[in-house]
């Protein structure tokens, strides 16, 4: 799978990581590139097989629904890198 | 008398006990060492006060009478464990001031039997690479040289600290962590022991998340027995990681010598590999012979879908690495980037906060994962990965235990292969079989290569069956004599 810089663009925006535009060409080949390598799995009959959905073969386990922990605003704040009166702060998200 | 930093853990303990030193002693020779060696740059952040109050209270235990398993003994933990109130960074400048308030359990457990605290190991950016080279705070240098020739190696990666400090002896054992290789593969080029255990062994929780089917804790130490004694320590049940597995923990020292008189070991024919140099090839085959004069029955078996691990692993490891990361977004911890909005904000930090091939990792993995494409990769990869699970399966039904190389070359030269990715991921090629479906592995250094560089021998075992993989680990180790140790 060849992939162009208006896709890496694209998943770049997806991931949230912003990309400098003279970054998405060499990006695009290296992304390519790996795409490539990896699509030698359609060499593979997967038709009868189920995905691998856990590695121990285990059931998950269940507890109660009950709060364990809380009340920890403090230490939850203290690596924040903007925090005030118990809230973490962000940009202005409404106008 | 032997060097306190060259004693093995097991010597330091019976030398601890029988009060021929002090932890406080055992503790400075290696905070000497430690400084020393600050070119290998084995470490991200050195906590000697820590470690020498961890020794003192340790001596005040003993005489107390109330030592533990790991009293007193000095251990090295990769930076991506998280320590209450010990900066960790999993080697990324995106958790650039992250002073954890909660300490993992596997760490917590080490401290609770008694271990001291040397410092924070270097690693690859998220445990992401081979080699170390792609850590934040620089590339940590082997302390092994090519035999007439000074240009630095790498230690292998990601726990490539660890590794380096153990070859070194700066600690006599460190944590690491395997996601496809990054316990085993820097092992094997630092002429050490590493021990991935089976996935769900030792707790994830406080252990920075890569790719949460396959992480892993587990030890590097220098001899098969330090590395039983440290899985001892670290493994267990714990509620707070869901697939943490609650089978008891069995004591593996009891059984390492116990021989492999019967053992059935496999030898796979798929990791025969175009390539491969004939000195792998050939230590592998005096491993076979190692065995087989311990009175091991040998049995070629086949594991057809070996050549489709890797590709499955670059689908399935970048696919949830995507998902784990997407936490870093500068409000909670770490770095923050100011922009115009939220969006900005969120996309200038991770832009800046992570590494090249972090950054490509996550774009991978969101590509995989996008509207479109999750069928034909992700669940393709999740498909495939069921056989790569089931070859071990039906192997497992014939043999005990499978042997093979554990990377297909010795360490390289720093720089040498960070230009192809694909090239990069290569090393681990043997190493992400057993990752895929969460089987225990380990590494004993075997033998060393035309240039005096360390070559490890890998031993991959069924689920939860570390005791016979350290029992076979034992016969190598013993049969293969290694002494060999790094000059630097």
């Amino acid at each position: 799978m060849s992939i162009d810089r208006a896709t890496v663009a694209k998943i770049a925006r997806l991931a949230r990581i912003a990309v400098p535009e003279e970054e998405l060409e060499a990006l695009a080949g290296e992304l390519s590139h790996i795409l490539t390598w990896v699509e030698q799995l359609s060499e593979v009959d997967t038709s009868a097989v189920a995905p691998m959905t856990s590695v121990v073969a285990m059931k998950l386990p269940w507890r109660a629904d009950v709060v364990t922990e809380g009340g920890a605003a403090e230490p939850i704040l203290q690596n924040a890198p903007a925090a005030e009166r118990g809230f973490f702060v962000v940009p202005k998200v409404v106008e | 008398m032997t060097a306190l930093t060259d004693l093995t853990l097991a010597a330091a303990r019976e030398g601890l006990a029988a009060k021929r030193f002090s932890a406080r002693e055992l503790a400075e020779a290696h905070l000497t060492a430690m400084e020393r060696a600050r070119a290998l740059n084995a470490f991200i952040t050195e906590t000697p006060e820590r470690a020498l109050a961890d020794a003192a209270a340790s001596d005040a235990r003993r005489s107390r009478g109330e030592a533990g398993p790991l009293d007193g003994i000095p251990i090295a933990v990769k930076d991506l464990f998280c320590t209450a109130g010990v900066a960790t960074t999993a080697g990324s400048h995106i958790l650039h001031g992250f002073r954890p308030t909660y300490e993992s359990t596997v760490t917590a457990k080490l401290w609770q039997a008694g271990a001291v605290m040397l410092g924070k190991a270097n690693l690859d950016e998220f445990a992401m690479g081979s080699s170390n080279e792609t850590s934040h705070h620089g590339p940590v240098v082997s302390p092994w040289r090519r035999r007439g020739d000074n240009r630095p190696l790498v230690p292998g990666g990601s726990s490539g600290g660890s590794a380096a400090a153990v070859a070194a002896r700066i600690a006599m054992g460190a944590t690491g962590t395997d996601t496809g290789g990054s316990i085993r593969q820097p092992a094997a080029f630092s002429g050490i022991v590493g021990l991935k255990p089976t996935y769900g062994r030792c707790s994830r929780w406080g252990i920075v998340a890569f790719a949460s089917s396959l992480d892993q804790a587990g030890p590097l130490a220098r001899s098969v027995r330090d590395a039983a004694i440290l899985l001892g320590a670290m493994a267990g049940h714990d509620p707070k990681d869901s697939t943490s597995v609650a089978t008891p923990v069995p004591d593996y020292e009891q059984t390492l010598q116990a021989g492999v008189k019967g053992l059935r070991v496999g030898i796979p024919r798929e990791y025969r590999v175009d390539g491969m140099p004939v000195e792998v090839e050939a230590l592998w085959q005096r491993g076979i012979e190692w065995l087989r004069a311990g009175g091991a029955a040998i049995e070629e078996i086949s594991l057809p879908h070996t050549r489709y691990a890797l590709p499955t692993y670059y689908i399935v490891a970048p696919a949830e690495a995507s998902s784990n990361l997407a936490r870093y977004d500068g409000v909670r911890y770490g770095l923050r980037v100011p922009g115009g909005s939220v969006d900005a904000m969120y996309a200038n930090t991770r832009g800046a906060g992570f590494g090249r091939e972090v950054r490509r990792r996550i774009l991978i993995g969101t590509y995989v994962l996008s509207a479109g494409y999750y069928d034909a990769y992700y669940r393709k990869a999740q498909r495939v990965r069921a056989l790569v699970r089931r070859d071990f399966d039906q192997a497992f039904a014939r043999v005990d235990v499978v042997l093979t190389p554990t990377a297909p070359s010795a360490a390289f030269a720093i720089g040498e292969k960070s230009g192809d990715p694909i090239a990069m991921y290569l090393n681990d090629v043997f190493t992400v079989p057993a990752s895929l479906a969460g089987l225990p592995g380990i590494s004993v250094p075997a033998g060393l290569d035309a240039h005096g560089l360390p070559l490890g021998l890998q031993l991959i075992g069924r689920p939860f069956d570390e005791p016979t993989v350290l029992q076979a680990a034992t016969a190598l180790e013993t049969a293969a004599g290694f002494t060999a140790r790094p000059e630097v």
